[in-house]
């Protein structure tokens, strides 16, 4: 159920940086959603459009970005895709390893009308 | 932020020392015209969507007299809007990342060694910190604060065991957050050279989200639960620091095959350090000791 204070949290965000550049309203967001971030797709996708629900990203268009993980070994050096959070190198064994991608949690950008 | 029906504000989130449950509630509650959503839906919503299917509304209408212009006046004023893109590239989570930062200087000021312990319910969390506030209480000069969606219960055992203790309530919300953190100590008052635990709401998934601005997170797992909690929690896992393997005292009556719990863990996070211990028996706890000492040296 965190997906709604996550989503609350997108709101919140947008309204305040809308309100600086004097949108008239938001017609498009972008978010990046790494499969580790801790997010479900169908949960913040349920979430979001309540959360916008009488704010200025009521009618906007969302798109969901889902960025797969990535990592690389710190041992031999090789990039591979781990299999959830299982990041142990399929090249040398190492659990030595570290995620290049997969843990974004962003709002990319978003789209204004301004007067 | 409510993270319950997703209002703006924390109305149901309470903050209590164990003395003052029984007196009115200290918090304030904002019903102000703060933008809010609730996840009820009406049986009508449908209808507010409908559309006008086959038919167009035609507002034209003629004017059949003309107005004079005794001056000139051009209307060049256009109603042409722009569009512009914001490229913020913002981290979802970066107020509640501010506030853990915040906590994590006031910390800092102070010197406390702040643990985030992280658990599912019934893992032995109060357990361990009665036992390790009742023996190390005063060397390690212990503050509490508990994090539950309901009741006093919890800080009440606290009190009992001689801590300084603030309840935080957290409604029907899933976890604690920085800000909530924020707010208690302020209410805690602590002192320096001190030592903070910190007892999340049991639950393995939402937690693991939420920096709070703790030193080290400490993920507490008992041996009744099985010995692949860290494949089907791995995010929990991998951004703890240690994990305590509780009721190790239960271990002869149990199928909990240790070796292999050691290995998934290890393979979530390779850096993890473990202590087997039991809250009933004591046995572990001088190892427990040892390693928050080690802490404060960092």
């Amino acid at each position: 159920m965190h997906e709604l204070s996550i989503a609350i949290q997108i709101a919140e965000i947008i309204t305040e940086e809308a309100a600086k550049a004097e949108a008239l309203t938001v017609t498009k967001v972008i978010l990046e959603i790494g499969s580790l971030s801790g997010i479900e797709a169908d949960a913040i996708e349920l979430a979001v459009p309540e959360a916008f629900r009488n704010t200025i990203c009521e009618n906007a268009a969302v798109e969901y970005h889902y960025i797969k993980a990535r990592a690389v070994c710190e041992s031999c050096c090789n990039e591979f895709d781990p299999i959830d959070h299982y990041k142990i190198c399929p090249f040398c064994n190492s659990l030595y390893t570290s995620f290049l991608k997969g843990k974004e949690l962003n709002i990319k950008s978003f789209d204004i009308v301004k007067p | 932020m409510c993270g319950t029906c997703g209002c703006g504000d924390d109305d149901h989130i309470t903050y209590h020392k164990p003395n003052e449950e029984n007196q009115e509630h200290s918090h304030l509650h904002h019903h102000g015209p703060v933008a809010h959503t609730h996840f009820h839906r009406h049986d009508d919503y449908q209808l507010s969507l409908h559309q006008h299917q086959g038919h167009s509304h035609d507002h034209s209408h003629d004017h059949e007299h003309t107005h004079d212009h005794p001056h000139d006046h051009t209307h060049d004023h256009t109603h042409l809007t722009t569009t512009q893109t914001v490229q913020i590239q913002r981290n979802i989570l970066s107020k509640n990342e501010l506030e853990a930062a915040r906590n994590r200087g006031y910390f800092d000021a102070l010197k406390v060694v702040a643990l985030n312990l992280v658990s599912s319910p019934g893992s032995g969390k109060t357990s361990i910190l009665e036992r390790t506030i009742t023996e190390k209480g005063r060397e390690l000069n212990c503050f509490v604060i508990e994090g539950d969606q309901q009741t006093m219960n919890d800080a009440q055992r606290i009190e009992k065991a001689g801590a300084p203790v603030i309840q935080i309530n957290t409604g029907n919300g899933c976890h604690l957050d920085a800000i909530m953190i924020g707010k208690a100590l302020r209410q805690l008052n602590m002192s320096t050279n001190s030592t903070l635990f910190i007892e999340n709401v049991g639950n393995l998934v939402c937690p693991a989200l939420f920096d709070l601005g703790e030193s080290k997170r400490v993920v507490i797992i008992s041996v009744t639960e099985g010995e692949d909690k860290p494949a089907k929690y791995p995010n929990m896992f991998e951004t703890s620091h240690l994990c305590l393997i509780n009721k190790v005292d239960l271990l002869p009556y149990l199928d909990f095959d240790m070796e292999k719990f050691l290995n998934i863990a290890k393979t979530v996070n390779p850096m993890l350090q473990f202590i087997p211990i039991s809250a009933k028996t004591g046995e572990g706890f001088d190892q427990w000791y040892a390693w928050i000492s080690q802490q404060g040296v960092e």
